[in-house]
């Protein structure tokens, strides 16, 4: 049984605690929706992109020699794994389900018999595969929108990747992030980057007819090779400012949940305190009784 | 020669403009071109330069854009832009900060990558300044 001064001092521990969460819920909840427009201004540039690398696609598909960084290197050795993560914690299940994710895929990969590579873009995932994946960990990026993510931070690290790719580091680039879907969910999405995916025939617009007559300018290699990078960029972007969001609600979500277990628990030791302050008054009282009838 | 065409200008951090105009146009790679409704599926390059918007005789809206592509196509014509300002916002200083930034990175330059895109933010910096005020 705790002291009444015991009591008293966890009571006041909690309490602030419960300060502490539900400020930080605050902030999650009102950098979320500056994250959330963010993510969602974006959404039109990366679907246009995508759209015309699409038409571009068509158009050069089945020629021999169509940029690699579009059709891949023609074998499938090494396996880049982009993680995107938080820096930070405190932020329920948000960084660890990347990493299952990218632990998942690491195995599966391995066991095919291919080599991988992790880059980590963010402080958590990167500590928590260093223990059994650190092998494979390249030089990564931490500390990235810090003020919202703004998209030369992407551009960096799409040169990066790109530089590796020129390099023949990597032949498949994959990246593995959460998907803002609302503010108490997220989805582990995995993108695929390069080669990129060919989009599913469009046929709403275009009918083959007239995607054959695009006039390309200048020539579709040329386009090509300046779309490409500038596609990774933008998907990376992308996906750093859905993770930045989903960071916020999952974080939101977190500490809504820290704060209602800090109300639970302080109200649980205040009954308690309650109680055994009145036992104690109770106990006094006899004795003081006792004492004057033994009189 | 009827019927408009809808422009849209995106730019990667938010869809800027999205409307119907008579006529775009925009600087590309191997020399300026008008878009119209009905004009034929093109995709080009754009080098840096203004963007223009007709509409009804006369231009609307000037905007500069430092690069990036544009997609025509029958009733649209869609300008992804790396980065797209209001003419009247740019000034001299705003140039030739851009300048000495991309002589920077072009002395900095180690790979071939870095030094392209160095020379590019040189290029956008020449072309705003021919536009500043």
């Amino acid at each position: 049984m705790p002291s009444l001064k015991d009591l008293r001092l966890r009571i006041a521990s909690v309490k602030s605690t419960r300060k502490i969460t539900s400020a930080m819920k605050m902030v999650a909840a009102s950098k979320l929706r500056r994250a959330q427009s963010a993510a969602e201004a974006a959404r039109p540039y990366a679907e246009r992109m995508e759209r015309m690398l699409g038409t571009l696609a068509a158009s050069v598909s089945g020629r021999a020699d169509a940029a690699p960084m579009l059709v891949g290197t023609g074998a499938d050795k090494v396996h880049l794994i982009v993680m995107v993560t938080a820096d930070r914690g405190l932020c329920g299940g948000f960084n660890s389900s990347v990493v299952r994710t990218v632990r998942h895929m690491a195995a599966d990969l391995t066991a095919r018999g291919q080599t991988i590579r992790i880059m980590p873009v963010g402080r958590k995932g990167r500590e928590q595969v260093k223990r059994d994946l650190g092998g494979f960990l390249i030089d990564g990026f931490e500390q990235l929108g810090r003020k919202g993510i703004v998209f030369s931070e992407a551009d960096g690290v799409a040169r990066k990747i790109a530089r590796l790719f020129d390099d023949g580091e990597f032949d498949v680039c994959t990246v593995v992030y959460n998907r803002f879907r609302s503010a108490i969910s997220q989805d582990i999405t995995r993108q695929q980057l390069i080669p990129f995916p060919a989009p599913a025939e469009q046929t709403e617009t275009v009918e083959p007819s007239r995607r054959a007559s695009t006039l390309f300018e200048p020539e579709e290699d040329e386009i090509l090779a300046a779309l490409l990078p500038r596609n990774l960029a933008v998907q990376i972007f992308r996906a750093l400012l859905e993770s930045q969001a989903s960071e916020q609600g999952a974080r939101m979500t977190a500490m809504d949940n820290a704060t209602r277990n800090a109300g639970d628990m302080i109200n649980r030791l205040t009954l308690q305190y309650n109680r055994s302050r009145q036992a104690q008054i109770t106990k006094e009282l006899i004795e003081i009784i006792s004492g004057a009838e033994a009189l | 020669m009827d019927g408009k065409i809808l422009f849209e200008l995106v730019s990667p951090t938010k869809l800027l403009i999205s409307a119907e105009v008579d006529m775009v146009v925009v600087p590309g790679a191997e020399g300026d071109f008008g878009a119209m409704a009905q004009h034929a599926p093109l995709i080009s390059a754009i080098r840096p330069g203004t963007v223009e918007m007709h509409d009804n005789g006369r231009v609307s809206e000037r905007i500069f854009v430092s690069g990036g592509f544009a997609e025509v196509g029958g009733t649209r014509i869609t300008v992804l832009a790396e980065e797209a300002l209001r003419l009247s916002d740019i000034t001299h200083e705003m140039a030739a900060t851009r300048r000495r930034m991309a002589n920077e990175a072009l002395s900095d330059a180690t790979s071939d990558r870095d030094r392209e895109a160095a020379q590019h933010q040189l290029a956008v910096a020449e072309a705003m300044e021919q536009v500043a005020r």
